[in-house]
């Protein structure tokens, strides 16, 4: 059997590559967006495994350390590491901040941790360059996506921290560069108030008859020297012993340490399910509004050009065509610029997601869901221009 | 095809109802017989068309009865069931315009009836290939219909109309978009098609340069046919 459509697309090639080209853009765009999002909650689950942490120990009442802030005393992980089943457990503190990097500002995610002890939770697992912290102060490692490099001083409130080591993949759940300092400045820099500011907090002190006691002239060093120090952590990282199932671990600390603790699942459920939920949101609604004006214009082109063969179609209907025939030809041509716009969409996505600033994945599962959602809002757009060839009543070809 | 070309009694067509209703066709009596080409002539509105769509099967006629080779398809209100069937194995179209599909070249416009009838792709353009050869246009088989001139693509469009060898052919004003010496050169060829395949032909013109050659018109006037010998000139 001959193929009408296969002959029509070869007759008006020209015509049928040009539209699959412009419908391919739009399907690239929605397949990147699509990669966005799988982007977003594989940073997520990225950070997550970077930390290299069975359970997150926060304060009792919050969602922290990612989705609301929770403050937790430094000493705390001492404890913790007397509950049964902990191999280790470490504090970690997590500041997003914009360091200076030349002229520009990069928005990075300060990470403070334990400095000296590679291989605990919260230290960048693996380097592609350089060294992990070794020192207790103004090191630092960076994400190779931040543009740091090796050996270079950047500004984190008022100290300067040299870069010793780089780090992959080590970003936040918003995909900012993580760079990990050690804790001690970290916990300096959350709280660290400029000269002025300090100057102004001394007066007060000093001007305040309670702190400033004739009898007990040491009172007030000792209160100025309280605020200026941070005795809190945001989080403590605990790493399980090998065969400690994580709720049996969990429960213990929050009966007797009264602290909230997340498992793995529990926290990634957190970042997925309220943290990025909004832009996953946002990015499903865009993936909606993008189908809708593929599957649009498509409907329109095909539209266009089946009323374009209106008296070429009445011909064949009155020659004895099958309505069947007529309607798997105007099918076949909707889905043949399906298969043309998907590939060009997808040859297009591959070549721009790495321009994009942000991580973009694009899983092959998704490709492989993207071409039957192609093809089945190419086949149902075509149902319109369908409608019309069956309508068209072959008297239209004698005249009359 | 051998067959008992064309014949209508008391064809009747009424558009509408009541009042407003519009007789299109009062009664139509017509035979034509197998390799027989008759004229179809009739001002504007005057039934023409609605003849020759009640006989393409493509609109119901109000009463009568229509023969088409040896099968009754309409006959007092009853109908052959599968209209597009009959449409594409018992007549044969030609029209005013040559409207071939532009997307398929000569060979493939000829030979897509078989084609969608099922009969397989080669024997189809083999059948195809004979009536194009039949027809002088054999060296165009390749080309496709944007390429041909208006004389050649009538001829295709006649080839296409006898390629299931149907006894009848509907051709409407044929010869109109057409110089006089191919209008004259389509008609030798309706003519010779007929005589070779023992088709019924019904040409329906207002040229008056080919009326002369029928041997038979039927003049049709408010939805009356009358039947009037021809001059039967033959081609000069």
């Amino acid at each position: 059997m001959i193929s009408l459509a296969g002959r029509d697309i070869l007759h008006s090639w020209g015509k049928f590559v040009f539209t699959g080209v412009g419908l391919g853009l739009l399907i690239g765009v929605t397949l990147s967006m699509a990669g966005i999002y799988r982007g977003m909650v594989d940073d997520a689950q990225v950070m997550l495994n970077n930390t290299g942490a069975d359970l997150w120990v926060v304060q009792q009442g919050t969602q922290g350390p990612y989705a609301e802030s929770s403050s937790l005393y430094d000493d705390l992980y001492r404890n913790l590491l007397n509950m049964p089943g902990v191999e280790y457990a470490a504090n970690v503190t997590y500041l997003i901040m914009q360091v200076g990097h030349g002229e520009h500002d990069v928005s990075t995610m300060v990470v403070g941790v334990t400095a000296g002890k590679p291989g605990t939770p919260g230290q960048p697992r693996y380097l592609v360059a350089g060294r992990h912290i070794t020192r207790s102060h103004y090191e630092a490692v960076a994400d190779i996506t931040s543009g740091f490099q090796l050996g270079e001083r950047i500004r984190i409130r008022r100290n300067f921290y040299t870069v010793v080591g780089l780090s992959k993949r080590t970003v936040s759940y918003n995909g900012d560069p993580m760079v990990f300092i050690p804790l001690k400045d970290a916990q300096e820099a959350q709280f660290l108030k400029d000269n002025d500011a300090l100057v102004q907090q001394r007066r007060r002190n000093a001007e305040n008859p309670a702190f400033n006691r004739p009898g007990i002239p040491d009172l007030l060093a000792v209160v100025n020297a309280s605020q200026s120090a941070n005795t809190y952590v945001n989080a403590v990282l605990v790493k399980l012993k090998p065969g400690t199932l994580p709720e049996d671990a969990a429960e213990p600390i929050r009966r007797w340490k009264r602290l909230q603790v997340y498992t793995r699942t529990q926290m990634e459920s957190i970042l997925v399910d309220k943290v990025i939920a909004k832009s996953a949101r946002q990015i499903a609604l865009f993936l909606v509004i993008l189908s809708i004006v593929s599957a649009a214009i498509v409907a329109f082109i095909i539209y266009t050009l089946t009323l374009g063969k209106i008296r070429e179609i009445a011909v064949l209907k009155l020659i004895g065509t099958k309505n069947r025939t007529i309607a798997g030809m105007i099918m076949q041509q909707s889905i043949a610029l399906g298969i043309i716009g998907f590939v060009v969409g997808k040859i297009t996505a591959t070549f721009w997601v790495p321009i994009f600033p942000k991580y973009v994945l694009l899983e092959p599962l998704d490709s492989i869901a993207g071409f039957f959602a192609v093809l089945t809002i190419c086949a149902l757009a075509s149902v319109v221009a369908i409608r019309m060839a069956l309508k068209v009543d072959p008297a239209e070809a004698i005249g009359g | 095809m051998s067959g008992k070309g064309i014949h209508i009694e008391g064809l009747k067509k009424r558009y509408g109802e009541g009042d407003t209703a519009v007789h299109a066709l009062r009664g139509v009596d017509m035979q034509v017989a197998p390799g027989e080409v008759v004229g179809l002539v009739g001002p504007s509105g005057s039934g023409k068309s609605t003849l020759l769509k009640c006989l393409g099967a493509v609109i119901d006629p109000t009463a009568g009865r229509m023969v088409l080779g040896d099968e009754v398809i309409f006959d007092n209100g009853w109908k052959v069931r599968d209209l597009r069937a009959l449409r594409r194995d018992k007549i044969g179209f030609v029209f005013q315009a040559p409207y071939l599909i532009p997307f398929l070249d000569v060979t493939d416009n000829v030979a897509l009836l078989p084609m969608l009838a099922g009969i397989p792709n080669s024997k189809a353009r083999a059948k195809a290939l004979e009536l194009l050869t039949a027809l002088d246009v054999q060296h165009r088989a390749r080309a496709m219909p944007s390429q041909l001139s208006g004389g050649e693509q009538q001829r295709v469009a006649i080839a296409r109309g006898l390629v299931n060898r149907p006894p009848v052919i509907l051709a409407d004003e044929p010869t109109a978009p057409l110089d006089s010496e191919r209008a004259m050169a389509v008609i030798r060829i309706l003519n010779d098609m007929a005589r070779q395949f023992e088709t019924a032909i019904i040409v329906v013109t207002h040229d008056e340069k080919i009326i002369p050659t029928f041997k038979r018109i039927y003049h049709i006037r408010d939805g009356v046919a009358n039947e009037e010998a021809g001059e039967g000139r033959g081609f000069e």
